[in-house]
């Protein structure tokens, strides 16, 4: 492909957020003339080491107002690379700092971003993507028209990891000075908090049971707690549930939540936003029960049963129960 | 505390989808509607700091004739006014460009707060409430889990990444995009819904809202159902078989 392509690392300090190794596989793939990664940040020891093979060049944007992340002064600065570069794609990990700060800088150049793509097509037409609708229910082909510079934002965990890189040449490093108006900054924002996590470590179990909104009540919590037990499992939830406060956000799996890659995941009524399966996809076997045939869950599934969980789970139960008491 | 509730009308989650394989679009004229449930959220947002601090919400929707119904179930829990900017092509906007048609009508009137859900349940582009904020010139804080408001100090805590936050302090007039699950909605209540019946809904025609022509920048081609996993062994029949046949590969897969 010609021209050159953007990616846009995510550090904290010198660590680099692994989505940002999905969107540089995902420029990748696109063969660029010349891929530069761009990183923000006060303290840039190590990442060339680490972007040395896989990228052109690196342009690292070094400013003590980039320390921390805030959309405030990642936008302007992202705009005066582009601006000097003139890319034809800026290609942005959708974690939740790239959810944050995409739009706002798309919308800078008049354009809406192509947002979490879960992969890429090469046709006679060029390139196109792929993204979810209606929570991965169903998948859209969608191509970027109009003047470059276009906007995308990857779904982590959605390429192929990177598989060596870009041949030959060494890294080239460029070294940027943000600009930035004078005005105060609108926003702080407080060190992160981490999650008070509960003893139990989902990330070390064997084995998880995990309920999705189609248990239907808190009550209904019960049969899935009595299957986890007789599979020694965890239990756990997906997002709604949580929201609904029958289970702790403790035990949440998905992007917001944990992510578990456990012997055995049983799916219960989730249907399997991609979210909660950013969460899961890892699991060793993953069983769904879902009513709908058509849940994305399905896709993740190695065993799926299509039906009633109220009647599937108490059945189940009875089935473990008879096997183990015979 | 004048608070702008952006909302929108979408097909209920739980609606069968079908796509017409043809268009490459699905059979939309067929499924039920119902309020964008991030946007509930974020309405109740408003409503209890409309509770807390005074002041007033108006709820904006853009979308056909049918859109008007979200709005006036904004206006039943409790919203003061109504606008609905009728777009009969609304479904198939983008994110920029909704943004954009809101933004004209923001701009008449001062609003100290703009809330947004985080995403739509339908096309999830997850967006237009972060370019409102760059379109307006305001500051944003996205997919607030909580929020205090103490003698004009603004606090906005947003979700990160793994169950971690962060708070934020954001300077007024500001956008926040609201996360699902930080409240519960209020329903409306069988008063409410009598008098909402009889307010007025501000009608915008689209052409009225914007005058330059929308440019697009996305082109959806083609919609799929995405294909279940090649290999997955689906297990079929009578309950009393299937749970049999599950039993035994979930042993098979603990070693039990």
């Amino acid at each position: 492909m010609s021209g050159t392509l953007i990616v846009v690392a995510e550090c904290a300090g010198r660590e680099i957020h692994p989505a940002t190794w999905d969107a540089v596989a995902l420029a990748q793939h696109l063969n660029p003339e010349r891929l530069v990664a761009v990183a923000l940040s006060s303290d840039a020891a190590g990442l060339e080491t680490a972007f040395a093979a896989r990228v052109h060049e690196l342009w690292l944007v070094q400013d003590p107002r980039l320390a921390d992340y805030s959309a405030e002064f990642y936008c302007p600065a992202l705009q005066q690379v582009i601006d000097s570069l003139a890319p034809s794609w800026v290609i942005i990990p959708h974690t939740y700092q790239g959810r944050d700060f995409a739009p706002r800088l798309a919308a800078r150049y008049g354009r809406s971003l192509l947002a979490d793509c879960t992969a890429v097509v090469q046709d006679a037409n060029g390139i196109a993507f792929m993204r979810p609708l209606f929570q991965g229910r169903l998948s859209a082909r969608v191509r970027a028209v109009g003047e470059a510079p276009h906007f995308v934002s990857v779904q982590p965990g959605c390429c192929v990891r990177d598989g060596g890189g870009l041949a030959g040449g060494a890294l080239r490093v460029e070294r940027v000075t943000p600009r930035f108006d004078a005005a105060p900054p609108r926003t702080k924002g407080d060190p992160p908090q981490r999650a008070a996590h509960e003893s139990v470590d989902l990330t070390r179990a064997d084995a998880i049971v995990a309920v999705g909104r189609g248990i239907g009540s808190a009550g209904n919590l019960e049969m899935a707690r009595r299957l986890a037990d007789l599979l020694g499992a965890e239990l756990a939830a997906s997002r709604p549930v949580c929201d609904e406060a029958w289970l702790p956000i403790e035990r949440q799996i998905g992007s917001s939540g944990l992510t578990v890659s456990p012997k055995l995941y049983v799916a219960i009524g989730i249907s399997g936003a991609i979210q909660h399966l950013a969460g899961m996809r890892g699991a060793g076997t993953i069983v769904a029960i879902n009513k709908d045939a058509k849940a994305p869950i399905f896709r993740v599934a190695d065993i799926g049963v299509v039906g009633d969980l109220h009647e599937v789970v108490p059945a189940l139960i009875q089935a473990l129960e008879s096997r183990r008491n015979g | 505390m004048k608070i702008a509730v952006c909302m929108k009308q979408v097909i209920s989650p739980d609606a069968p989808l079908t796509v017409d394989e043809r268009a490459g679009w699905i059979r939309e004229a067929e499924f039920p509607r119902e309020t964008n449930e991030p946007d509930l959220y974020a309405l109740e947002l408003a409503l209890m700091l409309k509770d807390s601090h005074q002041g007033e919400v108006t709820v904006i929707t853009v979308g056909p004739e049918r859109a008007v119904a979200t709005v006036r179930d904004a206006l039943a829990r409790g919203a003061d006014h109504a606008i609905h900017i009728v777009d009969a092509e609304a479904f198939a906007r983008e994110p920029l460009q909704t943004a954009q048609v809101i933004v004209k009508v923001i701009r008449e009137t001062h609003y100290d707060m703009v809330l947004t859900g985080l995403q739509s349940t339908d096309f999830g582009h997850g967006q237009t409430g972060v370019m409102i904020a760059e379109l307006l010139g305001l500051p944003h804080v996205s997919m607030v889990v909580e929020v205090t408001l103490e003698q004009n100090r603004l606090r906005a805590r947003r979700e990160l990444e793994a169950g971690s936050t962060q708070w934020w302090d954001i300077s007024l007039p500001c956008v926040l995009t609201v996360q699902s699950g930080i409240n519960r909605p209020r329903y409306a209540g069988v008063k409410g819904i009598m008098a909402a019946k009889k307010r007025l809904v501000r009608t915008v025609p689209l052409a009225e809202a914007h005058t330059a022509p929308l440019s697009s920048s996305l082109s959806c081609e083609a919609m799929i159902v995405p294909a279940a996993r090649e290999n997955m062994t689906l297990l079929s029949g009578a309950t009393p078989e299937v749970v049999t046949q599950l039993a035994e590969r979930l042993r098979a897969v603990l070693g039990h």
